[in-house]
């Protein structure tokens, strides 16, 4: 702890603890989250219900609840790191009972104002916990196979856990996720080599087992990686969405419809058009400048992101920070390449953008995370 | 395990700097990729959108009228009230049919049918649940809708025809476009493929089908992804069909129809001038409403079944060996060969051999020295023996093509028969034998190989009666500009000639055969000629048993009776052709009809009684007493719009 005490001093209080926040990154996530509004007023044929105000409120308080996390000290969260993971953990296994139990296939816990669904909130424990765990190991260690096994293990088991449910898209960014902070810590590039001759293996592996006693995906999980390969195929079944997603993109143009002109979400063509497809929307209405500006939004905001980690001399608050950045790349590369026909759609929401609570306020509570490693960042000593 | 605590911890630089850059790449893919599809490829997808939502919606025209002469209506539009069902607006279809089948007639089928059909299309479309529903029907069902949710009145049209059975044969009837309809289409319409569009299926309507039917119009409308229905992007608006006036009059028409009730008999007046056809009358007639609004088979297999052929419209597409009628033809070929002239005479012993064969008179004693006039007032059969026998069939078929006999006239009907006027060569081809003088002694009296429609018969007679060789027309006015035709070219043969055979039919009128069914106003003299055709030779095993006489056999084997005339003689105005199917003697059934009807062409209304013989007045003006004045088309049954709506 020596570079933190050394710091204290330097570490800004009260009222210009708020000042030291990272503004121009809430700046960029209001920017983001304005985009969703707009865009969720437009599906919605011009009306601030049903997601467009829900929606805003969430923001209000997600905000809130960012510089409240800010506001404490990132010793605090890097104390809590293996509990919040542990408590995640259990809490995934909580809904898995009960949905065995006969509740349904719910993947939320009910907690009144909002759903939480304790899958989102796992790929930021993930996170916290790989980068405590890396912080309290000697660097020195990072590659020895023990010592790469345990935090594998602690990507592994959420990550089963929830393929199970199964959540295909959860899955992957668990593990991507995950693998960055390793990636990130220093852990030996031949790990990374060895993982992605593994994956392909595992990939084939999958395939093969359709049809077979131990098929290890869902039937619909097989059809949307077929589709995925050759949506042309079945063009008004599963490919469907992805016809009508590339049709309102496309059309879209270099400057877009017109705000609310989008013919192919106004008239339906677009398939979870509020949710998972809402960039299509946008593609559709505000065109390939829209499109651009969104992604260069979400790219300063990983570009902020990363420069503080590297910035940052306190090695969790440089992991976390990191970690979050690329979980949060994750989110709208793995959203986007799905819409435009590059990945198979594997339900991952646009984010920020999106409708839906849980994601929006896992989202802005590591950002919150980020801004606490930021303001309580170690100062230069020399 | 713990990093040593007085250490720097690692900084994370390179490895982020790295992981950045992949980050780059990806991103950097992301807007290739969306590049691609944006600007590249924007015009294909803005063409795939376009497509997606626009549809393109037909409009129906209204279809022409139908009009008599004088515009009365034959075939109209009038508004059509019918019920329509949206299934997901209906919740429990089912049900609410049920309950729908309480307030109107509603049978089980129909209710399944519709059930059917919501099922097989989309859960918005509407589907027609009963059709030609009457105005009282339509407010209950309005009165009744907080319980029938999804189900709506409508209102379109559909073809009715006033008059009925009188006019179905010349005005035809409409029907929903069949499979078999689109096939026999060379360049089919798109407008065909609403559905339940009406096209014409016989008669003029079937004929006139390219003026009534109109132009579609189209409606660009905006549908979801669900076929739904957004907005009107655009309307053109079609072009109704034609009105037509045909050349009926539509008083004449109905007359001739109760004239010939009860009767399977056909009637054709036209006038001598011009061609017009001022009636085309064949009995029994059918209902053509049953066909539009879709006949039940019941119905159907008795109209087919009956044996006076209601559906057969006989004036043009039924032949029937002419009989006597047809002696002025053979006169005016013996005529105009120079074979005999007027003064001429041949003695009729009652018949005459030929070979072993005995060919008889229709007067078994005979009538004594003929010539041509008495030939024609007598209608002496062994005068035209011999006529045919001096003149051949060549001259004999020359002769009636030149009159409008074997030549299928061109008028907006289906199935206008071409008939049989045949020459040595005709029975070459057809029967691979040579033609006999026994062929020509039938030939002579309109039987054995002839055939000739009432149709043809009406031509021919008005072609004599005028001295033109006039052409049959049917339509007068398009849209109400007429239909202009050539003046008719007056026919190769010598006016002396025809005036001779004229002369000939007044005698058969006012001295002869058909001497019981003249007009003594002298106005109005009629010059005719009976005919009763055979359709069977007496068996030796009847003339045995003593059956020679035509109330004695059985009705599908009795004579044809016909009766052709004009008038007035003097300056000749209308021609009728007129038979009565198995009605026996030509001057017995078909000549008083043919009288009744021409009067009333001629006086614009029954004849008066002054104009009948003094001695047949007395029955005339009983029977007209005891007949119901003709009523007036029931006009109520088309239901008033919207000033009660």
């Amino acid at each position: 702890m020596s570079a933190f005490d050394s710091a204290r001093g330097a570490t800004p209080r009260g009222v210009a603890k708020l000042l030291a926040l990272n503004w121009a990154l809430i700046l960029l996530l209001a920017a983001v989250a304005a985009t969703g509004f707009l865009m969720l007023y437009s599906v919605a044929g011009g009306a601030l219900q049903p997601w467009a105000r829900p929606q805003m409120i969430r923001f209000g308080i997600g905000i809130a609840a960012m510089i409240g996390i800010a506001m404490i000290h990132i010793r605090f969260w890097r104390a809590i790191a293996p509990l919040a993971y542990l408590g995640t953990f259990a809490l995934l296994i909580l809904v898995e009972i009960m949905g065995e139990i006969g509740m349904g296939a719910q993947r939320w816990i009910d907690l009144g104002f909002f759903q939480l669904q304790p899958s989102e909130l796992m790929k930021i424990a993930l996170v916290m916990a790989l980068a405590a765990y890396y912080d309290r190991l000697d660097p020195a260690r990072v590659s020895r196979p023990l010592w790469v096994i345990l935090p594998l293990l602690l990507i592994l088991a959420p990550t089963a856990l929830v393929l199970k449910q199964p959540d295909l898209g959860t899955a992957l960014l668990l593990l991507m996720g995950g693998g960055a902070v390793m990636f990130l810590a220093g852990v030996s590039l031949w790990y990374f080599a060895a993982a992605l001759a593994g994956g392909a293996g595992l990939v084939t592996t999958v395939l093969k087992s359709q049809g077979t006693d131990w098929q290890l995906l869902e039937d619909y999980q097989f059809r949307r990686i077929f589709t995925f390969l050759d949506p042309s195929a079945d063009p008004l079944g599963a490919g469907y969405h992805i016809t009508q997603a590339k049709i309102a993109m496309g059309s879209g143009g270099l400057a877009g419809r017109g705000y609310m002109q989008g013919t192919q979400s106004r008239l339906n063509f677009l398939p979870e058009k509020h949710t998972d497809f809402i960039f299509t929307t946008l593609a559709e209405e505000f065109g390939y400048l829209g499109t651009m500006t969104l992604l260069a939004l979400y790219t300063l905001i990983i570009i902020f992101c990363i420069v503080s980690a590297i910035s940052n001399r306190d090695r969790f608050g440089a992991l976390l920070t990191a970690g979050i950045a690329v979980t949060f790349f994750l989110f709208f590369s793995v959203n986007m390449g799905m819409v435009m026909g590059l990945m198979p759609v594997v339900g991952v929401p646009l984010p920020l953008v999106s409708y839906g609570g849980s994601a929006m306020l896992v989202l802005l509570a590591a950002f919150g995370l980020v801004q606490s490693a930021h303001v309580h960042r170690p100062k230069a000593r020399d | 395990m713990r990093r040593p605590a007085d250490a720097p911890p690692p900084r994370i630089t390179r490895r982020g700097l790295m992981l950045l850059g992949l980050q780059f790449g990806v991103i950097g893919t992301l807007g290739w990729r969306m590049r691609d599809l944006q600007i590249l490829q924007n015009e294909k997808y803005r063409l795939l959108a376009e497509e997606n939502r626009i549809n393109i919606r037909l409009l129906p025209p209204a279809r022409g009228t139908i009009l008599d002469r004088d515009g009365r209506l034959l075939a109209g539009n009038r508004q059509n009230y019918r019920i329509v069902m949206v299934r997901e607006q209906a919740g429990d279809p089912a049900a609410v049919l049920a309950r729908l089948a309480t307030i109107i007639d509603l049978p089980q089928e129909a209710r399944d049918r519709v059930l059917r059909e919501m099922m097989a299309r989309s859960a918005f479309v509407p589907v027609v649940v009963a059709e030609h529903l009457s105005w009282d029907d339509v407010v209950r069902v309005a009165a009744n809708s907080p319980v029938l949710p999804g189900v709506e009145p409508e209102v379109g049209l559909s073809r009715f025809y006033p008059d009925g059975p009188s006019t179905a044969h010349v005005v035809g009837y409409v029907g929903p476009v069949s499979e078999r309809d689109l096939e026999k289409l060379e360049d089919p319409d798109p407008v065909l493929q609403i559905p339940r569009f009406q096209i014409g299926k016989t008669g003029v309507e079937q004929r006139l089908e390219p003026l009534l039917r109109g132009h579609a119009g189209n409606q660009r409308i905006e549908v979801s992804a669900a076929g739904r229905v957004m907005r009107e992007l655009g309307r053109t608006e079609g072009q109704s069909g034609r009105d037509v006036n045909l050349t009926i009059d539509a008083e004449l028409q109905i007359y001739a129809m109760q004239r010939m009730e009860r009767q399977s008999a056909a009637a054709v007046v036209i006038d001598v001038r011009n061609g017009d056809i001022m009636a085309l009358a064949s009995a029994p007639g059918f209902d053509p409403s049953s066909f539009v609004f879709g006949i039940r088979s019941g119905e159907w297999n008795a109209l087919l079944n009956d044996e006076y052929r209601p559906l057969s419209n006989k004036t043009v597409a039924g032949t029937y060996p002419p009989g006597s009628t047809f002696k002025m033809c053979v006169a005016l070929a013996a005529l105009e060969t120079g074979a005999a002239g007027p003064g001429d005479t041949v003695f009729c012993g009652g018949s005459t051999t030929l070979g072993r064969r005995r060919f008889h008179c229709w007067k078994h004693g005979g009538h004594g020295t003929v010539d041509m006039r008495r030939s024609l007032s007598q209608s002496c059969d062994v005068y035209y023996y011999e006529m045919a026998r001096r003149v051949g069939p060549d001259a004999i078929s020359a002769m009636a093509h030149k009159l409008g006999l074997g030549i299928a006239h061109d008028l907006p009907m289906p199935a206008v028969a071409e008939g049989n006027m045949p020459d040595a060569e005709w029975k070459k081809i057809h029967r691979s034998e040579k033609w006999t003088t026994g062929d020509s002694f039938n030939y002579g009296i309109g039987q054995g190989f002839t055939l000739a429609s009432p149709l043809q018969l009406a031509v021919y007679t008005a072609r004599i009666a005028g001295g033109r060789s006039i052409q049959p027309r049917l339509l007068r006015a398009v849209g109400g500009a007429p239909v202009e035709i050539p003046a008719a070219e007056p026919l190769a043969i010598a006016p002396r000639h025809l005036e001779i055979v004229r002369g000939g039919m007044f005698a058969v009128s006012n001295e002869g055969t058909a001497y019981r069914s003249r007009f003594v106003d002298p106005e109005n003299l009629m010059a005719g000629k009976t005919g009763t055709s055979q359709v069977r030779n007496i068996t030796a095993a009847e003339r045995a048993a003593g059956v020679t006489r035509n109330e004695q056999l059985p009705w599908n084997r009795r004579d044809h009776a016909l009766f052709v005339a004009f008038a007035p003689f003097d300056n000749p105005r209308y021609a009728i052709a007129q038979i009565v199917e198995h009605g026996g003697g030509g001057s017995a059934a078909a000549a008083p009809i043919a009288r009744d009807i021409l009067g009333f062409a001629l006086y614009g209304g029954p004849a008066p009684l002054s104009a009948y013989p003094p001695e047949q007045r007395g029955a005339i003006e009983e029977e007209r007493a005891a007949r119901p004045p003709q009523s007036e088309p029931d006009a109520s049954a088309a239901a008033p719009a919207r000033d009660r709506a």
